[in-house]
């Protein structure tokens, strides 16, 4: 699909603001998210600043279905979803057993255990 | 007969390997007996073949028998030739073999390694066949190697003694050298002709010519082969040192077989020595120099065994001066001749330490013995024979085979008759000077100063004892051909009993070519001088006989003696320690700088290095993983930017 037959396609649904909006606020999700996760050191923090950075990426990719007016994006959105439920179970697992075993601490520094 | 040549080599061979296999079960006497019978057994065939071919015509006298094919794509069989020059060394080979087997059932009596020993042997006698019979070069080659490892086998067989190790080794490795040159010499000639079977590689060289300088270069090659093998100067070293192994051990394998191999092989491609005359006055003159210099060093040696072995060298030395001079049947007739008395000498040498053990410490060291004929009268009498033989006195057999090469040296160049006749008065005067210090003389093993010192091995009563029948036995009949072994080449009686060596040699051509497959030296002497000759050669002897006795019966004391004992010659030159110094330090040298620094340093560097590097990267590596989640967060971000800005870059964004 060339950029032209996009660029109508975006016409076509000149209601709302242009996609272009979508994406900068998915730009701006995934800063937060890695921003955070990169500056906090609360492991439940942490751990939804990811959550925003998946989120941030479905939203791109449900902006570009819209945009290229391809199914493909959204149906990804939907296994992103799934994944991301599984490893919010999984992850918080984790890090719930992680601190209630160690007693180590509260913050992500405190679980070095596995440093080489 | 002639089909079952075969068997000649592989009743040898079945006996080695049936005695490696069932040797210690078969025990002391039977699997010495058993081995002798192999041998024996050969023997017997090579009489039936020799007899069939005697009945043939001379032009017929060469017969091949192809066992297998073997290397066809170098036209390489395993075939055994059967030809007048091959079957008179395999007569002579299995018949002092067969004697020699017996001889070591007396004399390796109680060895732990007896059966063993006789592996060792039958495994010899087949190499030593092989080496004979073989058709083409890579069968006499593999013989050569087959009777090197034997050689080395045997020479360490007591390895228990630091010394016979040793020697084993050394003569390895100096038979290596000559083994190189002859492996040379065969790519050569196959380059050359395209084939390693004599008679292909002589029509062809016929044929089609070759030229002097691959000629010249070839027969030097062989000949240094040969030198190895002969123990000639100066690749001789190894052969006194071989005297570490068992007395029948020298007898036969260091002084009347194997060493003689290289004579053999000069002989055996003769049609490529003519036509490198430049070698065949180098080979005369290496043989001449060999035997006069041996020959002196015989004069000043302590172990009975030694000077046996120097005069071995000597008179292998003799031999190549004959093929030098182009006297093969010369050559030829003194192999056989020398093959019998020299094995007579070093057994009977052998039953002298047989009786002397336990008499004395050091019971091969003839200052310890003296007045042994009281003691043992029949190896006396038979080592006299052989004295007299290797002396040149008339008509002893060494006398004739002697003459004949000092003749055939007369005809070619006069100086190489000077030396033979010098070295034939050193013989008989150091033989002289063994008989008197062994057999004759007071009996210095008695004397109290040597019980004192020696205390712990001179047992009261103790006396040397004449050894069993079974060793004195080939002691005899050895004696008989060493007094009666020139008549198969002597010149009288006309046409029918003068000279049947060389006729019976003489006669025989390379099948498919006009080569005779054997030459007699050229030119001729008138019968007067052929006499003279043969007086004068026959006063040398005398002459050293002479001066030995005159001598050594009256220098009765140490010191008297030592005076007649030069100590350069009893440090024989000093050429071991010269070759130990030119090769040996350098090779030490060059092995601990191998091992030190390329093998330490270079080869055991680079994997160390390496291990180095890995652990040292590691350790670096390592620290990446510092087990903050922030830091692999913050990589994964940097990553994830480096991808953008390339991604960005990349788009000409």
């Amino acid at each position: 699909m060339t950029q032209a037959q996009g660029a109508v396609l975006v016409d076509k649904a000149s209601s709302g603001p242009g996609g272009q909006w979508f994406l900068a606020v998915a730009a701006v999700l995934f800063t937060i998210g890695m921003v955070g996760l990169l500056l906090r050191r609360n492991v439940i923090v942490m751990f939804m600043c990811v959550e925003l950075m998946l989120n941030a990426v479905n939203l791109t990719f449900v902006t570009f279905a819209k945009m290229l007016n391809d199914i493909g994006g959204q149906v990804v959105v939907f296994f992103i979803l799934v994944v991301a439920a599984a490893e919010v179970v999984v992850g918080l697992g984790i890090i719930v057993s992680i601190f209630r075993r160690r007693k180590i601490g509260t913050t992500a520094d405190s679980a070095v255990l596995l440093k080489g | 007969m002639l089909s079952l040549v075969w068997l000649i080599p592989a009743l040898p061979l079945f006996g080695a390997a049936v005695l490696l296999l069932f040797g210690k079960r078969i025990g002391e006497p039977l699997a010495g007996w058993f081995g002798s019978a192999m041998v024996a057994g050969s023997f017997v065939i090579a009489l039936g073949v020799f007899a069939d071919l005697a009945s043939k015509t001379a032009e017929e006298r060469a017969y091949t028998r192809v066992l297998w094919s073997w290397m066809p794509s170098l036209g390489v069989d395993v075939a055994l030739l059967a030809n007048p020059l091959s079957m008179t060394m395999v007569l002579f080979v299995t018949g002092i073999a067969a004697l020699i087997h017996v001889f070591a059932i007396g004399y390796m009596h109680g060895d732990p390694r007896f059966s063993r020993f006789f592996t060792y042997l039958n495994l010899f006698v087949f190499s030593m066949l092989m080496l004979i019979m073989g058709d083409n070069f890579v069968l006499m080659f593999l013989g050569w190697e087959g009777v090197g490892t034997c050689s080395y086998l045997l020479i360490s067989f007591w390895f228990e003694r630091p010394s016979a190790a040793t020697a084993g080794k050394k003569a390895f490795v100096v038979n290596r050298v000559g083994d190189f040159g002859l492996m040379i010499a065969m790519f050569l000639i196959f380059n050359e002709t395209g084939s390693l079977q004599y008679h292909a590689v002589f029509r062809s060289i016929e044929a089609n010519g070759i030229a002097s300088s691959t000629a010249t270069a070839i027969c030097l090659l062989l000949f240094l082969g040969a030198c190895g093998k002969s123990a000639q100067l100066p690749l001789y070293v190894w052969l006194p040192d071989a005297m570490e192994g068992p007395t029948p051990v020298s007898a036969l394998i260091h002084a009347a077989t194997m060493v003689t191999a290289g004579v053999y092989l000069m002989v055996r491609v003769h049609p490529l020595l003519e036509l490198a005359p430049g070698v065949m006055t180098t080979i005369a003159w290496v043989g001449a120099l060999t035997a006069l210099f041996a020959a002196t060093i015989a004069t000043a040696q302590d172990d009975i065994k030694r000077v046996l072995a120097y005069s071995t060298i000597s008179q292998l030395g003799y031999m190549f001066l004959a093929v030098g001079v182009g006297g093969n049947v010369a050559a030829i007739f003194h192999m056989v001749t020398h093959a019998f008395f020299k094995a007579l000498m070093f057994l009977a040498a052998g039953s002298v330490i047989h009786g002397m053990h336990g008499v004395v410490v050091d019971e091969q060291n003839m200052k310890w013995m003296g007045n042994i004929k009281k003691w043992m009268p029949i190896t006396t009498g038979t080592f006299l024979m052989g004295w007299l033989a290797i002396s040149g006195f008339p008509p002893f057999s060494g006398f004739w085979s002697k003459d004949e090469i000092l003749l055939d040296a007369y005809k070619e160049n006069k100086a190489l008759w000077v030396i033979g006749l010098i070295t034939a008065l050193l013989t008989a005067y150091y033989m002289t000077r063994q008989i008197i210090l062994v057999f004759f003389g007071r009996e210095r093993f008695a004397t109290d100063s040597h019980a004192d010192a020696h205390d712990a091995a001179h047992a009261p009563g103790h006396t040397p004892h004449e050894s069993p029948v079974l060793m004195l036995f080939p002691l005899g009949v050895l004696a008989v051909l060493a007094v009666v072994g020139g008549a198969i080449n002597q010149p009288f009686g006309g046409k029918n009993l003068a000279m049947r060596l060389e006729h019976w040699l003489d006669e025989s051509f390379i099948p498919g070519t006009e080569i005779h497959a054997f030459v007699s030296a050229h030119g001729s002497v008138g019968s007067g001088t052929k006499l003279t000759l043969a007086v004068i050669a026959t006063l040398c002897g005398l002459a050293g006989i002479a001066l030995g006795a005159s001598q050594w019966l009256t220098r009765t004391s140490p010191e008297s003696q030592a005076k007649l004992e030069l100590p350069l010659l009893k440090r024989a030159y000093g050429v071991d320690a010269i070759y130990s110094r030119i090769f040996e330090v350098p090779g030490r040298k060059l092995s601990e700088f191998l091992a030190f620094v390329v093998d330490r340093r270079g080869i055991d560097g680079v994997v160390n290095g390496m291990a180095t590097l890995v652990r040292g990267g590691g350790t670096q590596l390592r620290k990446l993983q510092n087990g903050y989640v922030r830091t692999y967060a913050l990589s994964i971000a940097g990553g994830l930017v480096a991808l953008l800005v390339w991604a960005i870059v990349r788009t000409g964004f």
